[in-house]
Order: C-alpha cells, then sequence, then structure tokens
C-alpha cells in the first residue's frame, strides 16, 4: 500500500493506483473524456490524449493526467487549484473550438460525453475560434457512420478495435491539426475488413460513430398505407430498453415494448424469438448430422453478421464450418415474406420487415447479396435499440406508462432457450437443450449449463450426452474468437461446437444498445434478465415451441430438409485482408 | 616554406554535407586525378573526411602534415593545390583564409578565430580520418575505451565514471547520463536495449549529422559501452532517411567494427557480446521524442505515450531500453581514456564538457562549431561566428530550435548551460543557433517556429493539436494587422497552459519561441497590434509603400511592374502610390534603382 494526500484528505492506495482511481476512494471527482476502463472485457484507453483530468503533483513541473499517472509513495495531489481548473476548461474549450457544436440536432444530444463535459464543466463561452476540421463523412456500410469532424482524438476506437476486437480498422493518420482517426489509406468503411460489430460506436464519446440510421425510413413505411409493416425484435432488446427511459438496466420491458410498436403503427408485432428457436431446431440437425461424420467438426454458430463477416476475412480457409443457418432474423424475415405471407394472404411485395436490433453488423447483413431475391429482400430495415427509443419519443409515448402487450401470433411464440441468445453462451446453451434431447431421445432434467454462462471472454464446457463427451467452446468479443479459431485452425484445440458473439457479452452489450457509458454493470444486469426471463418461461426448449411445430408441419417439411435450406441456410464468401 | 614531397602527404577534403552540396564530391575527384596524372600515388593520400565544420567557406581541403587549411576549394584551385603546394611547396595563398577583420591569411586551422575557442571532443575526429576506414578510427584511439571497459571495468564502474564525469544528455533535456544508465542497469529484466537518437530535426541542426558522416565509430564505440553498462546485448540506431550519407557511412561502420570483432559474439575474446542496427526514420520530428522513437521502432505510429514509466524501465519490445543521442555517444569513449575528472574540468558546475552547435543565421561564419560549455553567447557569435553578416544589428539569438526560445542582446553575456538557458526561457536543445539581426520580426519569428511545431505534432493530444494551431492563428492575426491588445492576453496565456498541459515534450515546449519573444520583445507585438506596423519591415500585411518625392526622377519603372496598375505620374515626374488597391507585393521597392521606394 501507498500513503498519497488528495486534497489534503489522507489515504492508502494499493501499488499501481492511478490518481483518478484513488480520487474516487476519497469520492473526489475528476472530470475525464478519453479516458474508458472496461475491465471486465480488458479494455483499458489510457491514452492521455484528451488533457480534462489534469492534476498538480507536488513537485512535479507540469499537470498530471490523472488517468494515466499511478500514485507513489508519498504523493500529494491537488486536483482543483485554480491552474488545474483552468488547464480542464481551456482543454475543453479547445475541443470546441474544433467541434461543429451543432448539439441540438446531433445524433448524441444527450448522450454525448463532451457535451457533459461542457456543462459539467460550466463552459459558457469559447474563447477560440479558428479553423474548424471537415472530413468526408463516411455511410458506405449502410451500417456504420464516420463523421470525423467529431472526433475529439480520444483512441477509444482504435483501442477497442485494435485490442479487444483485433480488427484493426482504425488508426491516427496525418499530424498535427489534421490528425484524425480513420481507416488505412483512408477507405470507405465498407471496403475495409471493418464488421460492423460497432463496438467502436459504444465506446464513441461523441457522435463520430454512430450508426446510420433508418429512422426516417420505417417512419416513411409506416405512414404508407400500401406497405404492411411488421416488427421483430431481438431477444436482448427487452432487457435494455428500459434503460433509455429511466428504468432500471434489466429491466423486463417486453410487454410494453410490444405495446409501443403497435402505437407506432406496425400491423403486426412479432418475436425474433420464434425465429431464434427455428435457428436451434436447424442448427441442432446440422450439429447431429455432422456428428454424425455429415460435414466437419466443429460446428460453429452462426447468428452473429459481425462475426460472420470476421471468419470470412480472417479465416477464409474455415469457412466451412460455420452453421449454414441464417442468422435468427435473416430466417424470421424469409418466413415472414413466404410462410406468413401466405398463410394471412399478404403479398410480400407490400409486406415492410423491420428488426430491431441491438447491433449494427445486421443493418450492413440485410443487404448481403445472398439475401436478397429480385425486388424482395429478407429484412428491409434494421433499427437499433437507440433508435426505436427515438421513435418512441418522437412518437410522444409515455413508455413507462404503457400496458404490457403480448406478441402476434403465429411468429411471436417462443420459448426460453430463444431468449437467451441475447448473451454469450446462450445459443450454444439453447443448442445443447435441443440437441440432447434428440441425440438421447431423453428429456433433459436440468436445462441450465452454467459453464457456459458469464462475461468471461472465452468459456468452455465439456457435456455427456448418451456416451460421447461433447466439447463445447464459447468465444465472445472477436480477439477471444481470433485466439480460439487460431488454435482450431493450427490443430491446437478442438471442440465439436463453437459458440462466438463478436460483441463482448454478447448481443446484450451490442453496438447498437443504449450508451453504458463505460459501465459494464449495466451489461451485467442485462445479462441476469435474460436467463430470469428464460426461467419464467413455460417451455425452455426451442423444438418443444409449438409455433415452430407447427410451420414445419404446414410449410417447410422436414427440419433441414430442402425448403428449409432454400429458406433456412445460408453459404459464406472469402474476403481480402484490408 | 613547405617543402617535403618526400614525406608522406595527405589531403584531406570535407565530406560533410554542407561541403558536398557544394562539390567537395567533384574537388575530391579532380584532387585524385591530379594526384595520379603526377605520379604521385604512393606519396600522397586523397582522402575524403567527415565536417570540418566551418561550412561558411567550404569546401574545406587540409594538407597535412603541412597543416594548411584552405577553404573554398573548386575545381581549379584544387588542381593548383597538387600543382603548386604538393609539388612545389607553394602554398595556394589566395585559397587561404583571410580574417575580413585584421585581413591578415591564416593558414593554419588552429589559429582561425572560428577554431580558436573551439574544444573538440565529440568532434574529435570529424575532418581528420576517413569515416569509411575503421583503421583511421583505430589508429586515433578508437576502440580503446571499449578494450578498456572490457578488460578492466565492472559495469557499475564504468557507470560510476559516466556520472563522475558530469555528462547530460546532449539531445535535449540535458538528463544525467550516468543516472540514465544506472537506472537502466537496474531495472529487472533479462533483454535490454541500448538506443541511439539519431532522429536530429530541428531546423538548421546538423550537429548529429555531421559525428555520423564524420565519426560513425566513436558513436558505435559509445554504444557498446553503453550496452556493457546496462546489461544490453542489442543495440539500435534510430536516423532518419532524410541523412542518406550518414547511413552510407554507419552502414559501412557497423560491417567494417563487426569485421574487426568491435561488434557481434564475444567482443575482443570477451563474454560480452553487442550488436547494433539500423532503424530507419521517416523523418518526423517527433520521433526524437523517446517514447515515439521507440513506438516507431516497433512498427506502431511515431507518437509518444505518457511517461512513467520511462524508456529506463519499459522501453523497446517492454523491455528496459537506454536512449541517448549521437552527441552523447560520442562523448563516451573519450571520458573513459581520458577519465571522469578531466572531462568535469571543462564547462561550469552543473554542465560538463562541450556541447556541439549549429550557427546559422545572419552570422558570418555559419557552421558547426563545438565550445565548452559556460561560453558566452557572445564569443559564439562574435568571436567564432565573426559577427553579424552586412554589419547589422544584432536581434536575437535562437536556441534549441522549436522547442527553445529567443534570447536578446542583454544576455549575450550568459554562459551557456543547461540551466542558464532555461532560465532564459530557451533550452540548450540540440544544439541549433540562429542568429536573428534587425531585420528579422520577432513576431514572424515566433510563427515561424510555431507554424513548425503545428507541423510536426503528433495530433495525439488536445494542447498540442488544436492549442498550438490555434496560438498560430492568433499570431496570423497579429501578423496581418488584424490583432487587438486582448489577443495577447489571450495568447499568453494559452501558451503557458499548452507547456503545463501538453503530454510530451513537443507540445510542453512548443510554446517557447513565443514565450520568450513576448517576454523580450513585447514592444514588437505591441507595434503589430496597436500602431498596425512591422518594426523589422517582414510583416507583408502591414507594410506600407511609399514614394519619396526628393529621390523620384519619374522613370516609371514602378509604374510599369506594379502588377495592379496603383502607381501613377507623369514620365519625368514624381510618381504616386495609390495605398488603397496596393497589394503589398514588393515589385516597385524591388525595380526602383533610385532608392525612391521606401516602405514602413
Amino acid at each position: 500500500m501507498i500513503n498519497i494526500t488528495i486534497n489534503d484528505i489522507k489515504l492508502q492506495v494499493p501499488y499501481g493506483t492511478t490518481i483518478l482511481d484513488a480520487a474516487k476512494m476519497a469520492n473526489i471527482h475528476i472530470p475525464t473524456l478519453c479516458h474508458l476502463n472496461l475491465h471486465d472485457i480488458n479494455m483499458v484507453n489510457r491514452t492521455a490524449s484528451c488533457r480534462v483530468c489534469l492534476v498538480e503533483v507536488e513537485g512535479r513541473r507540469n499537470l498530471a493526467p490523472a488517468c494515466a499517472t499511478e500514485c507513489f509513495e508519498g504523493m500529494v495531489v491537488k486536483t482543483n487549484t485554480e491552474r488545474a481548473i483552468r488547464a480542464r476548461r481551456t482543454m475543453v474549450e479547445l475541443l470546441l473550438s474544433d467541434h461543429p457544436t451543432d448539439c441540438l440536432v446531433c445524433e448524441k444530444n444527450g448522450n454525448c460525453d463532451l457535451q457533459r463535459l461542457a456543462a459539467e464543466l460550466g463552459i459558457r463561452k469559447i474563447r477560440y475560434e479558428g479553423e474548424k476540421s471537415t472530413y468526408t463523412k463516411d455511410s458506405s456500410s449502410g451500417a456504420l457512420y464516420r463523421n470525423p469532424d467529431k472526433c475529439i482524438m480520444c483512441r477509444r476506437c482504435e483501442t477497442m478495435c485494435n485490442e479487444v476486437q483485433t480488427c484493426g480498422i482504425y488508426s491516427a493518420v496525418d499530424r498535427g491539426f489534421e490528425t484524425v482517426v480513420a481507416p488505412a489509406f483512408n477507405l470507405p468503411m465498407i471496403d475495409t475488413q471493418c464488421t460492423f460489430c460497432g463496438q467502436c460506436v459504444s465506446v464513441c464519446p461523441t457522435a463520430a460513430l454512430t450508426e446510420v440510421s433508418y429512422v426516417d425510413k420505417v417512419w416513411e413505411a409506416l405512414f404508407d398505407s400500401e406497405k404492411y409493416v411488421i416488427a421483430q425484435t431481438a431477444p436482448a432488446i427487452r432487457v435494455a430498453l428500459g434503460e433509455e427511459f429511466g428504468l432500471n438496466p434489466g429491466d423486463n420491458v417486453t410487454g410494453k415494448m410490444v405495446a409501443a410498436l403497435r402505437r407506432l403503427g406496425f400491423k403486426k408485432v412479432f418475436d425474433t424469438n420464434f425465429a431464434a428457436d427455428v435457428t436451434i431446431v436447424e442448427e441442432a440437425k446440422e450439429f447431429i448430422d455432422r456428428l454424425n461424420g455429415k460435414g466437419r467438426l466443429p460446428i460453429l454458430t452462426s447468428c452473429c453478421p459481425s462475426w460472420v463477416k470476421f471468419i470470412e476475412h480472417q479465416f477464409p480457409e474455415l469457412l466451412d464450418i460455420p452453421s449454414t443457418c441464417k442468422s435468427p432474423h435473416m430466417m424470421f424475415g424469409a418466413i415472414a415474406k413466404t410462410y406468413f405471407a401466405e398463410k394471412f394472404n399478404i403479398d410480400p411485395e407490400k409486406i415492410v420487415v423491420v428488426s430491431i436490433m441491438p447491433c449494427i453488423a445486421k443493418k450492413y447483413e440485410i443487404q448481403r447479396k445472398e439475401f436478397k431475391h429480385g425486388n424482395l429482400q429478407d429484412v428491409d430495415y434494421v433499427i437499433t435499440t437507440r433508435e426505436f427509443a427515438r421513435m418512441i419519443r418522437e412518437a410522444g409515448l409515455d413508455f413507462t406508462k404503457l400496458p404490457d402487450e403480448d406478441f402476434d401470433n403465429p411468429l411471436g411464440e417462443s420459448t426460453g432457450a430463444a431468449v437467451i441468445f441475447g448473451a454469450t453462451g446462450g445459443v450454444i446453451e439453447a443448442a445443447l437443450r435441443t440437441a440432447y434431447e434428440w441425440i438421447t431421445g431423453e428429456s433433459l432434467g436440468n436445462v441450465e449449463f452454467n459453464e457456459v454462462r458469464g462475461l468471461k471472454g472465452f468459456k468452455e464446457a465439456t457435456v455427456k450426452i448418451k456416451d460421447m463427451d461433447i466439447k463445447i467452446g464459447v468465444a465472445n468479443g472477436l480477439g477471444n474468437a481470433r485466439k480460439l479459431l487460431e488454435d482450431i485452425r493450427d490443430g491446437k484445440r478442438f471442440y465439436h461446437a463453437i459458440e462466438i458473439m463478436a460483441c463482448p457479452g454478447g448481443c446484450i452489450n451490442g453496438g447498437g444498445q443504449p450508451y453504458h457509458h463505460g459501465n459494464l454493470d449495466i451489461v451485467k444486469a442485462r445479462l441476469e434478465a435474460l436467463y430470469k426471463l428464460d426461467k419464467s418461461k413455460p417451455l425452455r426448449k426451442s423444438h418443444e415451441n409449438p409455433a415452430v411445430i407447427q410451420m414445419y408441419k404446414e410449410y417447410i417439411g422436414e427440419i433441414g430438409g430442402e425448403k428449409a435450406h432454400k429458406l433456412l441456410h445460408t453459404h459464406y464468401t472469402k474476403r481480402e485482408k484490408i | 616554406m613547405i617543402n617535403s614531397i618526400e614525406k608522406l602527404k595527405e589531403i584531406l577534403v570535407c565530406g560533410g554535407t554542407g561541403c558536398q552540396a557544394s562539390e567537395s564530391n567533384r574537388v575530391f575527384e579532380v584532387l585524385k586525378e591530379e594526384v595520379k596524372a603526377e605520379n604521385l600515388d604512393k606519396q600522397v593520400k586523397v582522402i575524403m573526411t567527415g565536417c570540418f565544420g566551418f561550412c561558411e567557406k567550404g569546401p574545406i581541403v587540409k594538407v597535412m602534415p603541412d597543416n594548411v587549411f584552405y577553404v573554398e576549394v573548386d575545381e581549379a584551385s584544387a588542381r593548383k593545390i597538387v600543382k603548386e603546394h604538393v609539388l612545389k611547396g607553394r602554398i595556394v595563398e589566395e585559397k587561404i583564409y583571410k580574417d575580413p577583420k585584421t585581413l591578415e591569411k591564416i593558414p593554419e586551422q588552429s589559429s582561425i578565430p572560428f577554431y580558436k575557442k573551439q574544444i573538440r571532443i565529440a568532434l574529435r575526429n570529424c575532418g581528420k580520418i576517413d569515416p569509411e576506414n575503421i583503421n583511421e578510427y583505430i589508429a586515433s584511439d578508437g576502440y580503446m575505451a571499449l578494450a578498456k571497459v572490457l578488460k578492466e571495468m565492472a559495469p557499475e564502474e564504468v557507470i560510476d565514471i559516466v556520472k563522475r564525469s558530469g555528462l547530460r544528455g546532449r539531445g535535449g533535456g540535458g538528463f544525467p547520463t550516468g543516472l540514465k544508465w544506472e537506472a537502466t542497469r537496474k531495472s529487472k529484466g533479462d533483454v535490454k536495449y541500448v538506443i541511439c537518437n539519431a532522429d536530429e530535426g530541428d531546423p538548421g541542426a546538423f550537429m548529429d549529422r555531421s559525428i555520423l558522416e564524420g565519426d560513425p565509430h566513436s558513436v558505435l564505440e559509445g554504444m557498446a559501452i553503453a550496452g556493457y553498462a546496462i546489461g544490453a546485448k542489442q543495440g539500435y540506431i534510430y536516423v532518419r532517411a532524410e541523412y542518406p550519407l550518414a547511413i552510407h557511412r554507419l552502414k559501412i561502420a557497423i560491417s567494417q567494427a563487426r569485421q574487426r570483432g568491435f561488434l557481434g559474439e564475444n567482443i575482443l575474446g570477451t563474454d560480452f557480446s553487442f550488436d547494433v542496427d539500423l532503424k530507419i526514420g521517416a523523418g518526423a520530428f517527433i520521433c526524437g521524442e523517446e517514447t515515439a522513437l521507440i513506438n516507431s521502432i516497433e512498427g506502431g505510429r511515431g507518437e509518444p505515450t505518457v511517461k512513467p514509466p520511462y524508456p529506463a524501465q519499459v522501453g523497446l519490445w517492454k523491455k528496459p531500453t537506454n536512449i541517448n543521442n549521437v552527441e552523447t555517444f560520442a562523448n563516451i569513449p573519450p571520458i573513459i581514456l581520458n577519465g571522469p575528472d578531466w572531462f568535469s574540468s571543462i564547462g561550469t558546475e552543473k554542465s560538463k564538457g562541450t556541447k556541439v552547435f549549429a550557427l546559422a543565421g545572419k552570422v558570418n561564419n555559419v557552421g558547426l562549431v563545438e565550445v565548452p560549455m559556460g561560453i558566452t553567447l557572445r564569443e559564439i557569435i562574435y568571436d567564432l561566428g565573426g559577427g553579424i553578416k552586412g554589419g547589422k544589428k544584432f536581434k536575437a539569438v535562437q536556441t534549441g530550435g522549436p522547442s527553445g526560445g529567443c534570447i536578446p542582446y542583454e544576455y549575450l553575456d550568459t554562459p551557456i548551460d543547461y540551466d542558464n538557458l532555461n532560465a532564459l526561457g530557451s533550452m540548450m536543445g540540440s544544439g541549433g543557433m540562429i542568429v536573428m539581426d534587425e531585420n528579422d520580426c520577432m513576431v514572424n519569428i515566433a510563427k515561424f517556429y510555431l507554424e513548425f511545431s503545428c507541423d510536426e505534432s503528433c495530433g495525439r493530444c488536445t494542447a498540442c493539436r488544436i492549442g498550438n494551431k490555434r496560438m498560430l492563428e492568433i499570431l496570423n492575426k497579429i501578423t496581418e494587422g488584424k490583432g487587438e491588445m486582448e489577443d495577447l492576453e489571450t495568447l499568453r496565456e494559452l501558451a503557458e497552459t499548452i507547456k503545463d498541459s501538453s503530454l510530451c515534450g513537443l507540445g510542453q515546449t512548443s510554446p517557447n519561441p513565443v514565450l520568450s519573444t513576448m517576454k523580450f520583445f513585447y514592444d514588437e507585438y505591441v507595434a503589430h497590434v496597436k500602431d498596425k506596423t512591422c518594426p523589422a519591415g517582414v510583416c507583408t500585411a502591414l507594410l506600407k509603400y511609399y514614394i519619396i518625392p526628393e529621390k523620384c526622377v519619374g522613370c516609371t519603372a514602378c509604374a510599369k511592374v506594379c502588377p495592379v496598375n496603383v502607381i501613377h505620374g507623369e514620365p519625368r515626374k514624381v510618381h504616386v502610390i495609390d495605398r488603397e488597391g496596393c497589394i503589398k507585393c514588393g515589385e516597385c521597392f524591388r525595380t526602383c534603382r533610385f532608392g525612391a521606394i521606401t516602405r514602413k
């Protein structure tokens, strides 16, 4: 332990503690901007680049960044001297002097760390005027929107992309005032190996990185009387949406969410969970086939479009191992425009499928050419949890006062196995529940596989099914996935089945979720809520979903059969590394 | 009279970049041709050496052992040197240095005022030996220090000697070298590195380049000694790609040193192994900052990281790393050979030894000088430098490059050392020294350096990236005549905050040129802002052109060259400038043969 003094408060802190953390222990708030510590997923952004957290350290010539300066024995720190406060204000004024300051019409209005900081420091005037940076905006991907004019060079995106996700899309380019974070050669994002996981968006303090918004398109469709607009909601939405309206993280707002969608004008409100159950029966079938020698092991889950793009770029030699199942919301789109359209006698051309997703990559996914059939595409628009909340506010709905309503049938019915898709480990757990029963022909007593649950970046389990020891691997976060895949490729490890989610923690921490502002307890609360939801469901195995059983009986036929393959399966494409 | 063709002669030709730019390569070739033509190959060796330092008078040729120093040698005089001096023993008088004050011709190098007060330790071999021939280095006690260290000393003893010598880092900050070595030695780790920082980037500075070009082995030897002292087996020289000659000579030196067993496994038969590799930098000024340099070697973006941890703790590839600059390493072998007391007897109380400066600007003798610490600015500028060009009035001297400041006349007698320069708001830096005269506008000078810092900022931290840009914009406003008095206050406050808030040394020192000129030349700032004039007549936007009626003969030349046709007048009658439309291009001023146009 080290003895230090902060603002005349004496305290003991462990060796290696930063001034910032020590100040927290003494209940002293030091403003920060670039700093971000997501220790649960091993991400610490310690660039000390914004210079907002400057404090005075006795005996030091210049001011010290509290976020990146470790305490030493006898250190005397003053956080609120005239010198420190003046420097801090100047830094924020300088940042603002090179910022569009169009807060009123900014995507991040109310969610921007720079805006919050300016308010916190009581900035009333920007004393410095001059040239402002202007760069090309990039919405080439239709998923991720880059507006470098708003970049404050905190480098969080770079740390996230390079160190956690290991995609290496961003780095600082150019020099001096022209310095900006950009992809190599300033390529449009669509031409890079970006997977659009959106974790950079999750950590961007300003609106330099956001999603490409389709809110206006969705409104347009909703107001078009010719269109039949239906919604599907991903599992992770219902435990996060409430945060946008002042509810606690993890509050289950499924009923209010459905009510809100109806009031926004959606003709039908369906559940991606239905399609998740479909995914499981298809994937479990594929898994059993591969176990029986038809195809290569391990089987990799394919629900996550970001992860799919990752393997296409990074491990093209492994493209035969992901399951050929489409992601649940893409299956839903295909089902909606065929089975549902026929059953309810609706012209599929008129159906507009809107996916409400915790995800930015899904915006990219729907544009993949495999999912387009002539004029029709399986899913028409993807909006994020955040965009959905925006629509609710725009429509003037008092969300917390909405009644709880139920999903429409038949594509609204789901089991507990589907809802845990939103958390890392959930898909494989759901698949195990079904695979176990199908292989053994016995009923599974305890459906909970605790080894594959939780936020840990890599988890493994061995499940005894009949006389087989089935080895399961679960990775979340692309960096963890990379390590796992390298070992698989090099034959260093073997698993029968692997689940990979691009976002650390899975979809509950997706790039389209309400901003966590560095507090991953929010994500943990969402995670727990999903498992609680699973527990509360009368049916907890996908193959028991009566609506799914009915659909196969009425329309698709055999699980893994020809029609199933046409509607519910896909293929992968080798992509360049750049 | 010299007449000794029987004896072996050496003709030394300066091969520094400065002299090469004035075609010393050609002089070298011509000398060789002549020597061959006269069948003197056996008796006369023509050698291309490193920089003599007296760039103002280059190309330099020196004939040894006659000790005759020729300046401004061209092809014709080179032939004459062979035909007259070498063959007939007659000095080529017209190429002997002539003292502009006494008009005395001085053939001996050490008697030339430029060299009189110099003490050459780091530059000891520059201009004396062929840098591409290791034998010449060895003949000048080269690698003796390494041998002494390896055979007679424990690493701790080496560190102790360097500490007692009082040597401080010659690259900028002036951190005691011995302490740095000690810290690296004490850091835990089985793998450690030595890095030579040869990323010299100050405008006008070429100290390190000259050492690398003129005496590369001295740096290699210094590095090997450092490697032994701290426990490293590998060294890197980070040198900028803009120094092709230095790179060329370093490559030769490294390969020769390896061949001779001064680098590589089991050096001189001992257990100590050490090798050196070159890392070529892309020429970013910021890569002279040690953490940025390390990032660059590792293949990352050249930008600094937060210190602590210092490289001595966590350096290259996260291993303890000792970084010194070229001149620091070049000082090491003589310190080992002559002892710490010898070295510390030179200089001031806290700054020992000598310092190499690149003397440039409005001074008569532009070049490279190595002087003892404690010499005054006046001595350098007036004795070595020969005073101000064109007999103009001295205004200021800028030291420390873009990180330094401008020192005015009243401090000319300040003894130069690290602490005195810091106290004046400037710094030693790596040794750039630029002299300014009455025709230099100090606001404009500050702007020049700030522009440099803005261009070279890595862009990482807010203070430097945006702060310097805003400062530059205020300076632009002032030099354009749009400044207000409150801008000066904003400028000063911003400068002080940037100094206090920036992440690295570049940002922390980039306001120095502004702060020091505001401190010593505030009147000039006020003149720009209040009177909207530039006293030195430099800031174009503030100039006003007038025709002096008494001098104007009405030749119409000015009216003809005026691109915007605002000069009116009948031939042979006094002309007038309509200042309303004048774009202040200065064409009329340059054209008038009667001195009838003035500007203020």
